[in-house]
């Protein structure tokens, strides 16, 4: 009658009948074999580093950083600086607000689709422009059984699956839609 | 050097790039050999992690040969085959200096909350990854390993996050001898987690997913039983039953960001980005433990809010432990187990991909397509 009682469940398989099924089983049961056990452990000799603090990395550009950091750590990642209209909004939510302020992180999730908007419009005076057909990898729906793969299987996903096509091809929609209506509105003013 | 290039949400492509130039004395600049895609890498893909910019390279798992040392390297040279952890850490700050190497805090500008990660938005420090020929692999000394001789190239290559990350959260859980441990999520970390429950004495493993190829590897990978939340229609009766009504010892959260089973937290985190992460594993796990019982949370959210189920962790008195996993912390013991046959972690590898066909590999695993489980990219195929 658990758990209305103070026993313990019996167990299906004991201890020796695991350890003859299962390879290695009970090998970490100890918490000394464990090597996050315990969670901290100070022993700076053990990484490998030959330095207090770490010589600082040249910033080439003012880079972005947290409020809630007192300096710029000495090293840090070089992707793709802030650039356009998206480029001011992640230096805006940097200057502005801190990680701990929903804002901070809103405003660089719309830069990020403003970033997606703007790259995709450059790519189009490019040799290269976008092409959701090859980028989306939608081509594999053929070779890798996108029909069975999804149908018949019970899939949870599938309840929202049908969005997908929507949030990638829907931006386009739009973008071609406000194009054609200023196009419009220009030849109107010419007339 | 050729490069995966990320284009905007489910867009990408393989780019002619710069090869990374030597940034601070003690960085090496690798050539990629092997690199993964990680489950975490479509949160990216999908748009969900913020500061996510066009042109960034992706990619935390890879392993390679050293190109090129900076000038203060002591432990590495031109031509040694490495493994690299997908955390950046310096190994010398506060946190490095106790063990905590996913924590450091001197390589991410962007955020104090997270360290830094190869290839996984500014927000985890703008590093470009390796899902590339070339990348800049910062601190030499400290992350990279030499690949042992006896190693095969696929281990190494799940041992820079999943197979770490997978064990790091079954330690997570504290299990006890006897224990029943709820896994939920049946995908490569969710994987390694049920096999390491059993290496800490676990005596009941119990995988929880939707998709049934993923679950027929858990019982045949991971020995475990199996329950499939779509044939229930409430999977936390269903562990309550599967456990005389008690609740599993330990749950773990394999899944993270975004899980499905419940459409509202899945549009609301996954498609119109209002949290940080869709969080029904996670509230299953709370759900499905036993009152006084641990949570483990392995699966990567974002750093907005998310619609937990906190006052029942609170009410059942739930120990919750979570991190990013310090992953050269795990690599002596792992290497011991694979050594010893008790793990061989590339069983669970599916697909091996050109680089140039990238955009189909993170279509097909996105999708979950052609029972994709764990693909790994070939750059030089």
């Amino acid at each position: 009658m658990l758990p209305y009682t103070a026993n313990r469940a019996n167990r299906a398989e004991s201890s020796d009948q695991l350890r003859a099924r299962i390879p290695g089983w009970g090998a970490d049961l100890d918490p000394k074999d464990r090597p996050s056990v315990p969670r901290e452990r100070y022993d700076p000799a053990a990484t490998g580093a030959h330095w207090d603090l770490p010589e600082r990395q040249q910033e080439k550009w003012p880079r972005e950083r947290s409020l809630e950091h007192r300096h710029l750590p000495p090293v840090f990642g070089t992707s793709t600086p802030p650039k356009g209209l998206s480029g001011a909004l992640r230096k805006l939510s940097y200057a502005r607000y801190s990680e701990g302020r929903a804002a901070h992180w809103l405003i660089l999730l719309m830069a990020d689709r403003v970033d997606a908007i703007e790259s995709h419009l450059r790519s189009f005076v490019t040799t290269r422009p976008d092409n959701p057909i090859t980028q989306t990898g939608v081509l594999s729906e053929g070779r890798r059984r996108g029909f069975s793969s999804r149908f018949g299987r019970n899939r949870a996903d599938l309840g929202h699956t049908w969005l997908d096509p929507i949030i990638v091809v829907g931006p386009w929609v739009l973008v071609g839609v406000m194009a054609f209506r200023v196009g419009r509105m220009l030849v109107k003013r010419r007339a | 050097m050729r490069a995966m290039v990320y284009r905007g949400p489910y867009k990408v492509r393989v780019e002619e790039k710069d090869v990374p130039p030597i940034e601070h004395p003690n960085d090496a600049i690798v050539r990629v050999t092997l690199a993964a895609i990680c489950g975490s890498d479509l949160h990216l893909y999908h748009g969900m992690m913020p500061d996510t910019r066009v042109g960034m390279t992706f990619g935390h798992e890879f392993i390679g040969v050293v190109e090129q040392v900076g000038p203060s390297v002591r432990n590495l040279k031109r031509g040694d085959r490495v493994m690299v952890p997908f955390n950046v850490y310096c190994g010398s700050c506060y946190f490095c200096a106790r063990g905590l190497y996913s924590n450091c805090h001197n390589v991410n500008p962007n955020a104090t909350a997270i360290g830094g990660i190869y290839g996984y938005s500014h927000t985890c420090g703008g590093y470009d990854g390796g899902q590339s020929e070339f990348v800049r692999v910062p601190f030499a000394d400290v992350g990279p390993s030499i690949i042992p001789d006896w190693m095969d190239d696929e281990d190494a290559l799940m041992l820079t996050d999943a197979l770490a990350t997978g064990y790091f959260g079954a330690q997570l859980g504290d299990i006890t001898e006897g224990d029943t441990v709820a896994v939920f999520g049946a995908g490569p970390v969710g994987l390694y987690a049920a096999k390491s429950a059993w290496l800490m004495g676990a005596g009941r493993v119990i995988v929880i997913d939707h998709l049934d190829y993923r679950l027929e590897k858990a019982r045949t990978f991971a020995h475990a039983e199996t329950f499939n939340f779509a044939e229930h229609d409430d999977i936390v009766v269903q562990m309550k039953k599967a456990t005389d009504y008690l609740g599993a010892d330990v749950a773990i959260d394999a899944v993270g960001a975004e899980a499905d089973g419940n459409l509202t937290q899945h549009i609301t985190a996954a498609k119109l980005k209002l949290q940080g992460g869709s969080p029904v594993a996670l509230n299953w796990a709370i759900d499905s433990v036993r009152k006084g019982g641990t949570i483990s949370v392995v699966g990567a959210y974002g750093p907005m809010f998310s619609a937990v189920k906190f006052g029942d962790a609170m009410n059942k008195g739930l120990t919750l432990r979570m991190n990013q996993c310090p992953v050269k912390r795990q690599w002596p013991r792992l290497f011991e187990h694979i050594q010893n046959g008790y793990l061989k972690p590339s069983d669970i590898i599916t697909h091996r991909i050109p680089l140039e066909d990238i955009a189909e590999g993170y279509h097909m695993f996105s999708s979950k397509l052609d029972d994709c489980i764990k693909p790994v990219v070939v750059p030089a195929a």
